[in-house]
């Protein structure tokens, strides 16, 4: 019941990317997203003040004065431009990113979602993601559905300290891909391989499954 | 009489008379645009009681470069300001969070474009703001909130800090500062939101002039010390950054796709 592996889900979720948008990739399995080959002009913007950045550059190619929000070396693409941090939020703030793709703890139906603060630790990483959860147009996350010990991450409630309330538009996991519709996840799509049941069983909230359930497709 | 020159023989000059109790704001976003140097250099001054301002607090590992964790460890620091004060994976583990866990450093966690808006503030002479940012949240508990157009925003205060340590790739010998690429990121904020800037400088100086006025990112007014960073060993010039072990990728699609423009 595996289902996808971490850049099949990445592209999935790339492929919602439409032509014009300006994107923010969170680290980690969403930066894999600027991998899918999709036929759109994605502008993509970091917290850093970095609009317009490339693909990551190999060891030697690098420019040690550029990287994009995870600290890797990236390039850049032509147009592209630099701004200062308080600029770069500001470009957040107004609501000019189309949508933030962010790897998170956990999700509920009713469009929460925490990934700043483990349980138990004192204090937390937020970096930009709450400003980008709160002002983003929207706010798309992935993640594994279960825990390592195969406890639910797709909940009716959040566990955890929230990043923002309600703004969670779109929910990828290795099982499928998923709208919170309020009181229950909508499964949009299934990952191959991987039964209704299964998901369900995985999932610490109501799916709604449609009639005409697709599944996912396999770039 | 002639001005005081502005630019520094040594980092240990630079940093000499900094107080204990300053407030120093660090730029840098990864490894772009953080001053090394300057923070080695307070390694070994030494100031006690410093409220740290900066994204991140850095790395673990030992021979890692110099950062605000070995500030906490070399018991300099009384409170941490920044986006990052635990790490986001359970499994790693920072230098803070021992110190803050004994009660040694008190540590503020800050979003990471209101801490940048804050200091934009403190250096634009606006006390306050309302941000939508963190609204709903734990970190807005008990705190003031107001509604504009519908919608609820949190009130959050200017940051000024007494010292701002920054780098920078091109310096005039007035202080006009030239930044390249992402080495800008909080540098030109800080530079704002303090009372007294030092700068460390990549390029050899420039004339007053060789910097077109139109070109240059933070004006001469913000900068008050700046040292030439030597060659390396001597001076510290980050490379590639260290990356973590990355999750399980098919090697086929491991580069980005090349844009088509």
């Amino acid at each position: 019941m595996s289902g996808l592996e971490r850049q099949q889900i990445a592209d999935r979720v790339a492929q919602e990317f439409q032509d014009g948008w300006i994107v923010n990739l969170g680290v980690g399995m969403p930066t894999m997203c600027s991998n899918t080959p999709i036929d759109a002009d994605i502008l993509y913007h970091a917290e850093n003040g970095v609009i317009g950045y490339g693909p990551v550059l190999p060891a030697g190619q690098e420019d040690v004065h550029l990287v994009n929000a995870g600290g890797q070396n990236v390039s850049l693409n032509p147009g592209a431009a630099i701004v200062h941090h308080a600029d770069s939020f500001g470009i957040i703030r107004s609501g000019r990113i189309d949508v933030t793709v962010l790897g998170i703890y956990e999700v509920a139906c009713n469009g929460d979602f925490a990934n700043w603060k483990v349980a138990g630790a004192n204090g937390g990483g937020i970096g930009g993601a709450m400003d980008l959860a709160a002002c983003a147009k929207q706010v798309f996350v992935i993640l594994e559905h279960t825990t390592r010990d195969g406890s639910p991450r797709l909940l009716r409630e959040c566990a955890l300290p929230v990043t923002a309330r309600g703004v969670v538009s779109l929910v990828a996991t290795n099982l499928g891909l998923f709208k919170p519709l309020g009181d229950r996840f909508l499964l949009r799509e299934i990952a191959p391989g991987v039964t209704v049941d299964q998901v369900r069983a995985a999932t610490g909230a109501p799916v709604e499954v449609p009639a005409d359930l697709k599944v996912i497709k396999i770039l | 009489m002639a001005k005081r020159s502005k630019v520094f023989e040594s980092f240990a000059d630079a940093v000499a008379d900094i107080p204990d109790g300053a407030s120093i704001a660090f730029g840098g976003f990864a490894y772009p645009g953080v001053p090394f140097n300057l923070i080695a250099a307070l390694l070994k001054q030494g100031a006690k009681g410093l409220t740290c301002i900066t994204n991140g607090t850095g790395g673990s590992a030992p021979d890692r470069m110099p950062d605000i964790g070995m500030l906490v460890q070399n018991d300099q620091v009384a409170k941490v300001v920044a986006s990052f004060t635990a790490p986001t994976r359970a499994s790693d583990r920072i230098p803070l969070t021992q110190y803050v866990a004994e009660g040694k450093v008190v540590a503020e966690l800050v979003p990471q474009g209101t801490l940048a808006e804050r200091l934009r503030a403190a250096g634009c002479g606006i006390p306050a703001f309302y941000t939508p940012t963190a609204v709903g949240t734990e970190l807005a508990a008990g705190r003031e909130t107001r509604v504009f157009g519908g919608r609820e925003y949190l009130l959050e205060e200017a940051l000024p800090v007494d010292v701002a340590f920054i780098r920078a790739w091109k310096a005039d010998t007035a202080g006009n500062l030239l930044f390249r690429r992402s080495q800008r990121n909080f540098n030109p904020l800080m530079a704002m939101a303090a009372k007294m800037t030092i700068v460390e400088v990549e390029e050899d100086f420039l004339e007053p002039g060789a910097i077109d006025p139109d070109d240059v990112h933070t004006a001469s007014i913000f900068v008050h010390r700046m040292v030439k960073i030597p060659a390396a060993p001597e001076g510290l010039w980050p490379g590639r950054r260290p990356e973590r072990a990355p999750a399980k990728e098919n090697p086929e699609r491991a580069a980005p796709k090349e844009k088509q423009s």
